[in-house]
């Protein structure tokens, strides 16, 4: 069985991994990483999204094998510390999920969306996050969340801010 | 708690009820900090993989689960005939009639698999991978048998039987009649007859299902993604002979339900044998593509629809000819759904006779069951095309057409054709409401711009004044139905000694908020702070009694069990204060979680003093046990009807047949309001799931019977991409059948979105002589429908959705939306 090491919220792991075993997997069942949840086989719904070296994957189409050497954040990773992620606190004022089942992975993409247009609009948010389903919310509140933390984490609280 | 000098609560009473507070399930699910039933691994437990037909129908010769035990990290294998003697039938609690046709249905088939996915062995072993690669090694024999797909063929005489035992895939006809049907159609004007589909829709939760069970000697601890741990207790029991008080259901963190885990699952019945019988903690979690195939599913119905109205746009009747999809077997409710919608036909409107007939047929499917809003969505959908239909049959605006019918806010309370007491409503508040929002001229002179410019993108707007009963039920009025159980609900408020409060209620949440909204509810009865009071739920050793969630019942049951509840301690309280104050009781008023004496404001004991007094027990009345805790369990008088008007702008592209929603607006009225931020996110949710059954989701079957939308890859359940931004509002009509004033909200947004917006698609395209898609409204099937020569007929159920998916039998059922 292959060996591999993977950094998962900041602390290290080495692991023998079966080739065929999934990272959502490795999280799930080996490392007790159980705040990422499986929403499906097909890679559709993005429940499990987490980001490798800070780009999102969906963890149920990468490989734990593919994950060595690798820098993962799962939601767990956020807000370490007893602090929240921007991303958490704005999920949360603005009611952004009810059952809360697919927010861990609603979450970790739109990070990523973030990163890549720190001033989305609105139709950017939803085009953005077309890969992750969500059944309870009809994604109104998502939207609005994911502005509000770019809007914040843009304008860090208590930072002087020009015009 | 803010506490003013003197030690006087500043005044809070009713600061929390109404106000949108946010919610405090968010923590652990905004952290990863879940309890999903899956998350829970105790040492130990073996992991269970099913076996599950490949055939629609057949007959099992033999099966050979002996090659898989040889596996590596196997513990065991079975067939259905392995537990047949202990497994029992599932249950079904709604026998809608005496002569109900109702076949045994065996957790794990044991001599014939009736629909694609049914469980026929099962591995258990040491982790997930294991059982499920030794389901390779479990040889089965089938003889296959006719598979038995459409409806009226069902019916047909000389048909293939489901259930060859049965003599008949009928289970059975449910009528309801009032007023003199024969003469509305015989003497009235107009009369217009069409035929809809409620195609087949999978509710697909987040959460796929999963359940674990743990044994302790005689004992069993049962943890499933249920929204229904207290019947599933007493069912369990009932079918396992298991004594109920051996049983303890516990729903975790439950992610989504929409009905589906309204169930007593054949997995949950094995997971509880099977520990039993190994002796150690078993769980099973089911894959998506699993689940679809397997996860009873919602909606399929045919319906058969006649209105006859004067020329003036007056109702004069409705009748409504249903078939509906059991499916292969009757799980929970299966045969009550449909029922649920008798009530509904005739929507908002006043009409002098209504008839409803309702037949249930066993297909070769998955069994169907509660989705969001159970029968009523496809009741609400008939009635308020219907009244889009009549609108152009008349040239009258659809608007104006329902304000000739229906019931006017001084006439409530109104007793309706279908036999229902509607206790309150404003009709004309929430359209007039709605109208505005939506700018309705400005958008109809848009539609008659386009339409004048031969614009290939044409505008339709689509209205749905809906009602629904919900808050279920009575207990009364689901006996007279020969439902298997009451509606009640049951809470009890514990007052620490602290004067901390612990609110337990019987209403099982996943998702809804229960634990902020219950808290808001008793923070306010009490006086005491939001952050005082914690909601327990969802586990039958700490809320032993319940009813649990669906139907929208939550609040205008469960929460007004917890108001009397709270109401309840006050009173208890009120004795033991009036004795520490040395007043009598009558004197007393309790304000802000503070009793004083009348007029006397300094003197007084707040409600954590009195706790405290109590607890100590030193100096109590005569009489007086020492304990403030109280419980209520409410039945309600009546059902709640929540009602609103929703407006549906849709750009239609002609050419493409590509449906874009410009414009949604929800005005609902669902009574008084406990958190407006849960209402909202409610009535999103709900909207996005009637808005899917329109234009995107349906189960597929192939001619086969196999279902060929097992992944999310083929059911399609909307991303954000493919959803409008809607607008809400309420209007607060309050219900009068509650102390509290409220309503249900958990369906309206489903019930009421879907005939929005195909009757917006269908107003784009009637000048093209349209007068119907069948839902779902693909691009395809709007193209079929705009270049058929004759009037578009409806689609089989279930089959041909043109979603992309392999559809062997799609030809033929395709050919329904247009010209093939």
């Amino acid at each position: 069985m292959p060996r591999i090491r993977v950094e998962v919220d900041g602390a290290t792991y080495e692991d023998d991994v079966e080739p065929r075993l999934l990272l959502v997997h490795y999280l799930r069942e080996r490392l007790g990483k159980v705040g990422t949840p499986v929403g499906c086989d097909t890679s559709n719904c993005g429940a499990c999204t987490v980001l490798m070296d800070g780009m999102s994957v969906k963890s149920c189409s990468v490989l734990a094998v593919q994950a060595d050497g690798s820098d993962v954040t799962t939601v767990e990773g956020l807000g370490i510390d007893g602090t929240t992620h921007p991303m958490q606190r704005a999920f949360h004022e603005e009611h952004a999920l009810q059952c809360g089942y697919c927010t861990p992975g609603m979450i970790m993409a739109s990070l990523d969306l973030l990163r890549e247009n720190a001033d989305p609009s609105e139709t950017e948010v939803r085009e953005g996050l077309e890969g992750n389903l969500c059944r309870c919310t009809g994604y109104q509140n998502i939207v609005k969340a994911v502005r509000r933390a770019a809007k914040e984490m843009r304008e860090p609280a208590g930072q002087e801010v020009t015009p | 708690m803010t506490v003013q000098e003197g030690g006087v609560q500043e005044g809070r009473a009713g600061a929390e009820i109404g106000s949108p507070r946010k919610r405090s399930e968010d923590a652990r699910l905004i952290a990863g900090r879940t309890q999903w039933t899956d998350n829970m691994t105790p040492q130990g437990t073996l992991h269970v993989a099913f076996l599950r037909s490949p055939h629609a129908h057949a007959r099992i010769v033999r099966v050979d689960a002996s090659q898989a035990m040889g596996r590596p990290g196997v513990v065991a294998a079975f067939s259905g005939a392995d537990f047949a003697d202990e497994q029992g039938s599932l249950p079904c609690a709604w026998p809608v009639t005496d002569d109900m046709k109702h076949p045994d249905h065996p957790p794990m088939a044991v001599s014939e698999v009736r629909f694609v996915g049914e469980p026929v062995a099962c591995v258990v072993a040491r982790d997930k991978s294991a059982a499920f690669d030794a389901l390779d090694e479990i040889d089965i024999d089938y003889e296959p048998l006719p598979a038995v797909l459409n409806m009226d063929a069902a019916l047909a005489e000389g048909s293939d039987l489901v259930h060859d035992d049965l003599g008949t895939n009928k289970s059975y006809t449910w009528v309801f009649e009032n007023g003199d049907l024969d003469a509305a159609l015989r003497d009235a004007p107009v009369v217009i007859e069409r035929e809809y589909v409620q195609q087949r829709l999978i509710p697909t939760a987040m959460e796929p299902r999963s359940v674990l069970c743990v044994p302790d000697g005689d004992d069993f601890t049962l943890y499933s993604a249920t929204q229904i741990p207290h019947i599933l207790r007493l069912m369990l029991a009932t079918v396992t002979e298991i004594p109920e008080h051996r049983i303890r259901v516990v729903a975790p963190d439950v992610g989504g339900g929409f009905g589906s885990k309204l169930q007593v699952c054949g997995e949950e019945v094995l997971a509880l044998l099977l520990a039993r019988r190994l002796g150690r903690p078993v769980k099973w979690t089911e894959s998506r593509s699993e689940g679809n195939m397997t996860v009873h599913h919602g909606r399929d119905q045919i319906q058969r629809l006649t209105l006859a109205a004067e020329r003036d746009g007056r109702i004069r009747g409705f009748k409504a000819d249903i078939l509906a999809d059991m499916g292969a077997y009757l799980m929970l409710v299966t045969p009550g759904i449909p029922i649920l919608g008798a009530f509904m036909y005739n929507g908002i409107y006043k009409m002098d006779a209504y008839s409803f007939t309702c037949t249930g047929v066993f297909t070769t499917k998955t069994p169907t069951d509660a989705y969001r809003g159970a029968g009523r969505p496809e009741a609400t959908y008939a009635i308020e095309r219907m009244m889009d239909e009549l609108a152009a049959e008349l040239g009258v605006d659809p608007i104006e057409i329902r304000r000739r019918n229906w019931i006017a806010h001084e006439e409530f309370p109104y007793e309706t054709i279908a036999g229902l007491t509607y206790d309150s409503g404003n009709y004309e508040a929430a359209t007039d409401k709605a109208l505005e929002l939506f700018e309705y001229d400005k958008l109809r002179a848009e539609q008659a711009d386009r339409r004048d410019r031969r614009d290939p993108v044409q505008l339709g707007i689509g209205v749905s004044t809906f009602t629904e009963m919900c808050g279920i039920a009575p207990s009364r009025v689901l006996g007279s139905l020969s439902y298997g159980a009451g509606g009640w609900e049951h809470a009890s408020v514990r007052i620490l000694a602290s004067g901390k409060v612990e609110v337990v209620t019987g209403s099982s949440p996943h998702g809804q908020g229960h634990e902020t909204a219950w808290a808001q509810i008793a923070a306010d009865r009490l006086g005491v702070p939001f952050e005082d009071v914690r909601v327990l739920h969802g586990d039958t050793a700490i809320s032993p009694k319940g009813m649990d969630t669906y139907g929208s019942r939550s609040l205008a049951i469960g929460g007004v069990a917890l108001f009397s509840a709270c109401d309840k301690v006050v009173e208890k309280a009120r004795r033991v204060a009036a004795h520490l104050l040395e007043a009598a009781e009558q004197d007393l008023e309790f304000t802000a979680g503070r009793f004083s004496v009348r007029g006397v404001q300094e003197e007084g004991k707040t409600l954590q003093e009195v706790a405290l007094a109590t607890f100590a027990a030193h100096d109590l009345p005569d009489g007086v046990e020492p304990s403030l805790d109280s419980d209520a369990t409410f039945d309600p008088e009546n059902f709640s009807f929540p009602h609103g008007t929703h407006l549906c702008a849709a750009e239609v592209d002609t050419e493409t047949g590509m449906v874009h929603l410009r414009k949604y607006v929800a005005v609902d009225d669902v009574g008084k309001v406990i958190n407006p931020l849960i209402v909202e996110g409610q009535v999103h949710g709900g909207l996005a799931q009637g808005i899917a059954q329109a234009l995107y989701e349906e189960a597929v079957y192939d001619a086969d019977g196999n279902l060929t939308t097992t992944t999310m890859a083929d059911y399609l359940i909307p991303s954000a991409a493919d959803l409008p931004t809607f607008t809400t509002d309420r209007t607060e009509t309050p219900a009068t059948s509650n102390p509290m004033g409220v309503k249900g909200v958990g369906e309206a947004g489903t019930i009421a979105s879907t005939p929005a917006v195909v009757n917006a698609i269908v107003d784009a395209l009637r000048p093209y002589g349209v007068n119907d898609v069948p839902m779902p409204c693909t691009p395809e099937r709007v193209w079929r429908a705009l270049r058929s020569e004759t009037k578009p007929d409806t689609a089989e159920p279930g089959a041909g959705g043109g979603l992309g998916s392999a559809s062997a039998s799609g030809s033929d059922s395709d050919s329904a939306g247009g010209a093939q």
